[in-house]
């Protein structure tokens, strides 16, 4: 039953994962009340917020894999590590995006270098930018996992002391909605919240584990053709 | 105390090395001079006085990327590193070495680039010169790290901006902060945090970088 679950992993990630969106969007649409600010263009809050929490997410686990790398010497943390990041990088630009949109709608300008988050998020991107290129530019094997696995694990220390060092330069315009007294937001907007980061955690989660078992194939595929041409 | 003896002797190799041949060290010194003459004509005429003190850190952070982009050439060129790596103990003790060497440098371009900048832009203030002593100990820690992993690359020289400049925008942030702010202590515990933070991260790391 157990190894079953695992050969149809994707699949059922799959569908969990359309279901939760399809959800989302209709909480989003009809539970979470309309701003009495923002009115409509508030609601691109619930696609924003889970987009960064979930590249957050990514980066944390990519980071995570590369300690395996260097601790245990798992060779196969390499590749998860890699994917976790490739991952992070796309839902970070995607959280660079919507910012920068609902920047446009709500201060009318389209970047903003008194918004904390997207400040530290166009750093991220800069940083994990440079992890493919140095990636791509060291030949595969046991060192190219070790210096990407370095370089990850910089990428976490990074992340809280450019937080800092940001949110210290800057004024606080960037609508904090998680401060130490709880989530300011009502129970139906958190509803709706909550439903929009799970559905977006568990997109994240196929979409990184179709990657993974492309670049898997891939690498069985190289090695089947090496043995081929002997 | 073998651990310090193994550093000792791996940053006087790389000062005699300079001593003898001087790569470094004067294109560093003339690159931050001439990045200087550059600024004032980047600075139109009435420009507040603090955009300067601000462009003094890009100086910095260039003139340690100069010096950088050379820091494991000799290393390289003769793959004396393996021979490194073969014959120190501690792995991180190569690190710390080069840091050092490369912190010297820095220092060295600094206390020739700091008073000319007081000449040419205005006077240099006690808390700016705390914040470059500061952000040179961040600079080369991660940087010697960095110049390590851009050694192994293909790319190289290419690389090493790439890394090197994202990771130290908390230290631009921190150093401009310390030099125009109106309460420069906290930006001075930012750099001092940052320094404690990525020089354990660098030291604990190194030996993945050099050894396979």
């Amino acid at each position: 039953m157990t190894r079953a679950l695992r050969q149809q992993r994707l699949p059922i990630l799959a569908v969990v994962a359309c279901a939760l969106m399809a959800a989302a969007i209709a909480s989003i649409a009809y539970v979470a009340p309309v701003d009495a600010n923002q009115g409509l263009s508030q609601k691109i809050f619930y696609f924003h917020v889970p987009i960064a929490l979930t590249a957050y997410a990514f980066f944390a686990w990519g980071a995570w894999k590369a300690l395996r790398v260097l601790w245990k010497r798992d060779e196969a943390a390499d590749l998860e590590s890699y994917v976790a990041i490739h991952q992070g990088v796309i839902f970070g630009v995607l959280t660079l995006v919507t910012g920068s949109i609902w920047a446009k709608i709500s201060w009318g300008v389209w970047w903003a270098w008194s918004s904390n988050q997207l400040v530290l998020f166009l750093v991220l991107f800069l940083f994990y930018a440079a992890y493919f290129m140095l990636r791509y530019s060291v030949d595969p094997g046991p060192q190219r996992a070790n210096l990407c696995a370095v370089y990850a694990l910089f990428g976490v220390a990074l992340i809280p002391v450019s937080f800092l060092a940001i949110r210290l330069a800057n004024d606080f315009i960037h609508p904090t909605v998680f401060t130490s007294n709880g989530p300011q937001m009502s129970g139906r907007m958190f509803f709706a919240f909550c439903l929009s980061w799970a559905a977006m955690l568990a997109l994240a989660a196929s979409l990184y584990h179709v990657e993974l078992a492309g670049k898997r194939l891939d690498s069985r595929l190289r090695e089947l053709r090496e043995v081929l041409a002997r | 105390m073998s651990y310090l003896a193994d550093v000792g002797a791996l940053a006087r190799k790389d000062l005699l090395l300079e001593l003898r041949s001087r790569d470094t060290l004067p294109a560093m010194l003339l690159f931050v001079l001439s990045s200087f003459v550059v600024f004032h004509f980047v600075l139109p005429t009435g420009t507040d006085r603090l955009a300067a003190q601000g462009l003094l850190w890009v100086a910095i952070v260039f003139t340690a990327l100069l010096g950088l982009a050379r820091a494991f050439s000799a290393e390289r060129e003769q793959s004396v590193l393996d021979g490194l790596v073969l014959a120190t103990r501690d792995l991180s003790a190569i690190w710390f070495g080069k840091a050092l060497s490369i912190l010297a440098f820095l220092a060295l371009a600094e206390v020739v680039a700091l008073p000319v900048f007081g000449l040419f832009f205005g006077r240099v203030e006690l808390r700016t010169v705390a914040a470059v002593a500061l952000a040179d100990l961040g600079i080369a820690a991660v940087g010697t790290l960095l110049a390590g992993m851009a050694a192994a690359s293909r790319a190289r020289e290419l690389l090493l901006p790439l890394l090197f400049l994202p990771l130290v925008i908390p230290l631009v942030i921190g150093g401009v902060g310390a030099t125009v702010a109106d309460h420069p202590s906290s930006y001075l515990g930012l750099l001092a945090l940052y320094d404690a933070v990525f020089g354990l991260v660098a030291w604990g790391s190194f030996a993945y970088v050099v050894a396979e």
